[in-house]
């Protein structure tokens, strides 16, 4: 066992990060967020024990699809909405492969919306990167699935009537078995569930929240500049209470089915009383799914960072790959004259 | 009492009833009896859309045609000998394919007062009495009383001993044409297996059927078609969905690679995902995807997995696929897209036959999309041309668009179906695995065909990137460059048109090599076309028939036949597609069109009516 270790580190020099960048030029504008992700997309990749031809990084169309073109993996560039289906067409006939699905808000949730729902009720295992950044950037500057009631863009100057979708609850209700959200700002964090979204196995969909500089700058502001992001972003932990503000002095606990949000140390509230996240309990996940309130206002329900959910249900590929073994176990392999003769023949002289 | 038995070289039967009264499984058994008979026969299973249109009315008749015979068989046959009605509405919808002087056999049990009004007869008429007085033969029974009585003792409830009705009539016809009654009583058997009481109702109401026709004195005269004399070998029936199943299978086989279908159901498409479903112990699996996009995107990315990447649909569904098809296109990864096509546009009438997405499949698509088209002529030859789309898809690393349709995908034939070991193999080669210091692997290098490396997935130092985005000639890299996207195009074009050279020549199969007229047909037309040009040359009227399955690229000799005749006539079941591209591939040439569009194949008799008018041209 030692020896086989051994023999599998000397053919194999380990990989660094560097060694996943392709030789193209990255052309996202300036201080794209995009830039964070895929540095961090690039940094886990040599430790996640993956052999770098057997990763594989499919897209469809928008700026943050241009991501395979940037990683020295195999890669496709396909068309707007439907990387979960060539995806899963991939991952089903080759399912020793680690495939990545890059998509954004508009790709992901509109144009591509029926895919997403539907890999993920089939739980295909796909590492899907929801790059959301509440706006059209690539069509410069339309208003996106995303995009808050009254967003004003091109192509709704007097502001949008559209209520955003709100991915996580979407993903619930699609019976998704794993969901995170993350964000550029936090590369730390990010690199932290990117991990937990290579690990999950099954569909595992994180969401992750994307400054646009030039169309949006700022959508996310509220969970990331320094002054609000103790009261706006919650940060989810496994087993831990749900605690936030800036000494810690917040906390959600759970009246009946209703999440509340209370002060501690004033007396009436200690953290014994909050809610202890469970990633586990998928009806937690539901109410948690809920935290979407407009942030800009005071006192509302922080936005949940994490991992929202993360349960097992057998693998769509698995499962699918199981039943041909169990059609070969049951009537061996296919006799091709048999087939061709079909169950009844006449002789012609 | 013995009945005279009187020789006929062929014979038409129409099967008519509701869509609930078992019409499809009542003619596919006569078929299957006929074909191990030794006739040579051809099929047009006619149904409604819907699964159980409103009961005993017009919209819900289902029909089922097989003409069959000791002489070479091409076409279902434009009218019928002999109608079986199993209620009004059924006469009412079919009494127009009937021959002058034909023999009508009526369930008089579907023929009472409801039934007649659900027909809508007008409360004088009495059809029955009519038709005895117009000429034809009417043969009536009591269906569901003589049923009834000869299941009387199986204590079977009603409604099941009713579900047995179509059985009886089949044993009546089996004794009327002399046939056996073994093949559909195994059928039956094997079919119920689970319910014996069931198996043995429906055995009992067959037997029965065939017993009444020798006992009663209704007949006058039975028939015997003898066996055809058809090539020696070994046969089968068959559908042109079944064969489009089977040669997939078969291109798993010979080429080695796991077969992968996205399909989205789809009339009249659905049981090639059906039968591949069945398959999977073959290399085969199948996908059942949300949609027809996610179909397509499944079959792209098995494909891209280094698989056999193939999608089926209909006309509308292809129409939702086109975007993915172009990728697949820019991709140069090879795809198999089945079209069964039927009469459009939109929703048009899907359980009808059509030729009209011709011009879809060659140039439907946004940009210059250059793919391959197929053409089967036959059901039988749906085995073959998906067998060639296959073949060419992964030898020219290309999409293939395979054109059948509705009447060649439910039509049936006999079949002299091949031994596995006489297929060709397909050949494969995927790109090796390279080292650090070989040089950088270049995806968009091609061949002295212009064709490019697959490169799958899991292959040591082949990682790299493709996408829809113009490339680089080559590094297959992103490129904008004016004049590398013009030769891209060119490329692209040069490739399809390649594959001219890696397929058949085009023949002329009936009439002389030149002289008046050449008929040229592609698809399904294929047998009435023939059976026209024989009949014609029969008569002394010299004409010839080319019919071509290679849609685009078009055979490299096609021009060199084209010049050896005075006229072209070009017959379809569409307002003129396969027309248009002669026109302007071969404008050296003046090519005469005969159209009809009315969901059904070309009957014979106009066909040579329209051969006819183009001698005097």
């Amino acid at each position: 066992m030692v020896q086989k270790t051994a023999s599998t580190n000397g053919s194999t020099p380990a990989l660094k990060p560097k060694d996943f960048a392709s030789d193209q030029d990255v052309r996202w504008c300036p201080g794209c967020g995009d830039y964070t992700i895929l540095k961090q997309v690039q940094n886990v990749m040599p430790g996640l024990g993956v052999p770098r031809e057997n990763i594989v990084f499919v897209a469809g169309i928008g700026c943050s699809s241009r991501f395979p073109y940037y990683m020295d993996t195999f890669g496709m560039h396909s068309i707007h909405g439907r990387a979960p289906s060539i995806a899963t067409g991939l991952k089903t006939s080759r399912p020793e492969l680690s495939v990545w699905v890059i998509t954004g808000d508009g790709d992901a949730l509109s144009i591509g919306g029926n895919h997403l729902i539907h890999v993920l009720r089939r739980n295909v295992d796909l590492n899907i990167l929801l790059f959301n950044n509440e706006i059209y950037g690539l069509t410069k500057g339309q208003y996106s699935p995303t995009s808050h009631e009254g967003t004003v863009t091109k192509s709704t100057p007097m502001g949008s009537l559209d209520h955003p979708f709100n991915p996580a609850a979407l993903a619930m209700g699609a019976n998704a078995c794993f969901f995170a959200r993350a964000m550029d700002r936090d590369p730390k964090h990010l690199n932290e569930m990117l991990i937990r979204t290579h690990q999950h196995k099954g569909a595992s969909l994180l969401e992750i929240y994307q400054n646009c500089i030039v169309f949006n700058d700022g959508a996310f502001e509220v969970y990331t500049d320094k002054q609000r992001r103790s009261d706006t972003a919650l940060y989810l932990e496994h087993g831990k209470p749900l605690v936030f503000g800036k000494e810690g002095e917040k906390g959600i606990r759970l009246d009946g089915t209703r999440p509340e949000l209370v002060k501690l140390g004033e007396g009436q509230w200690s953290e014994s009383d909050l809610w202890v996240h469970d990633e586990k309990d998928a009806f937690k996940a539901y109410l948690l799914a809920r935290f979407f309130e407009d942030n800009r206002h005071e006192d509302r329900l922080p936005r949940p960072f994490g991992v929202f959910l993360d349960v097992e249900r057998p693998a769509y590929d698995e499962i699918f790959n199981r039943q041909i073994e169990q059609a070969y176990e049951k009537k061996g392999k296919g006799d091709l004259d048999a087939l061709l003769a079909g169950e009844e023949t006449w002789v012609v002289k | 009492m013995s009945v005279k038995i009187t020789e006929k070289d062929d014979v038409t039967i129409r099967f008519a009833g509701d869509s609930g009264d078992g019409m499809q499984l009542t003619g596919s058994q006569f078929t299957n009896t006929t074909a191990l008979a030794g006739n040579d026969l051809s099929t047009l299973p006619d149904y409604p859309a819907e699964i159980r249109a409103p009961q005993g009315t017009v919209a819900g008749v289902s029909g089922f045609q097989i003409h069959f015979g000791s002489k070479a068989i091409h076409t279902p046959g434009d009218s019928c000998d002999v109608l079986v009605v199993m209620n009004a509405a059924a006469l009412k919808a079919n009494l127009k394919y009937l021959k002058a002087g034909g023999i009508i056999i009526a369930n008089v049990d579907g023929f009472g007062k409801r039934d007649l009004s659900l027909a809508k007869y007008g409360p004088e008429d009495k059809p029955l009495e009519q038709i005895q007085t117009s000429g034809y033969g009417l043969i009536q029974l009591d269906v569901t009383k003589l049923t009834r009585a000869a299941l009387a003792d199986t204590g079977l409830p009603p409604k099941d001993v009713d579900r047995c009705k179509n059985m009886f009539v089949l044993g009546v016809i089996y004794w009327l044409f002399s046939r056996d009654i073994k093949v559909t009583q195994t059928f039956i058997e094997k079919k119920f297996s689970r319910k014996a009481e069931i198996a043995e109702a429906n055995v009992l109401a067959l037997k029965a059927g065939y017993a009444y026709g020798g006992a009663t004195e209704l007949f006058s005269e039975r028939f015997s078609v003898q066996a055809a004399q058809i090539r020696p070998g070994t046969y089968r029936n068959i559908t042109g969905n079944e064969a489009t199943v089977i040669g997939l299978a078969a291109a798993a086989d010979k080429s080695g690679l796991p077969l992968f279908l996205g399909s989205y159901p789809i009339t009249p498409a659905s049981e090639i995902l059906h039968g591949l479903s069945k398959l999977k112990h073959y290399n085969v699996r199948t996908f059942q995807a949300e949609d027809e996009i996610a179909a397509i995107g499944s079959a792209i990315g098995a494909s891209f997995g280094g698989s056999l990447g193939v999608t089926s649909s209909s006309g509308p569904g292809i129409a939702l696929k086109t975007e993915a098809l172009t990728l697949a296109l820019m991709l140069e990864l090879p795809l198999v897209v089945i079209n069964v096509q039927r009469a459009g546009p939109s929703t048009g009438m899907p359980t009808k036959t059509e030729q009209s997405d011709l011009l879809q499949a060659v140039y439907g698509r946004a940009g210059e999309s250059p793919v391959v088209v197929l053409s089967p002529e036959s059901p039988a030859d749906c085995f073959q041309m998906i067998f060639e789309a296959c073949r060419i898809a992964i030898e020219h690393m290309i999409p293939v668009m395979f054109l059948s349709d509705g009447y060649i995908a439910n039509g049936a034939e006999p079949w002299l179906f091949p031994k596995a070991a006489e297929l060709p193999q397909i050949k494969v080669s995927f790109a090796p695995p390279r080292e650090p210091e070989d040089a950088p692997y270049l995806p968009y290098s091609r061949d002295e065909r212009l064709v490019r490396p697959w490169a799958v997935p899991g292959t040591k130092g082949l990682e790299h990137r493709i996408g829809g985005l113009e490339k680089e000639h080559g590094t297959g890299n992103i490129s904008y460059d004016p004049d590398n996207h013009h030769q891209m195009t060119l490329i692209r074009e040069q490739k399809r048109n390649n594959v001219a050279a890696n397929i058949p020549e085009q023949k002329i199969e009936e009439g002389p090599e030149s002289g008046k007229v050449l008929v040229v047909g592609w698809g399904s037309t294929h047998g009435s076309i023939k059976a026209a040009v024989n009949e014609l040359n029969a008569e002394g009227l010299a004409v010839s028939h080319t019919h071509i399955r290679y849609l685009s690229p078009f055979p490299q000799n096609l021009a060199d036949l084209f010049a050896k005749f005075e006229t072209i006539l070009v017959p379809e079941i569409n307002n003129g597609q396969l027309i248009k591209l002669l026109r302007d591939q071969f404008p050296a040439f003046t090519f005469h069109g005969f159209n009809q569009v009315k969901g059904t194949p070309l009957p014979v008799s106009a066909l040579s009516d329209a051969i006819r008018r183009a001698t005097n041209f």
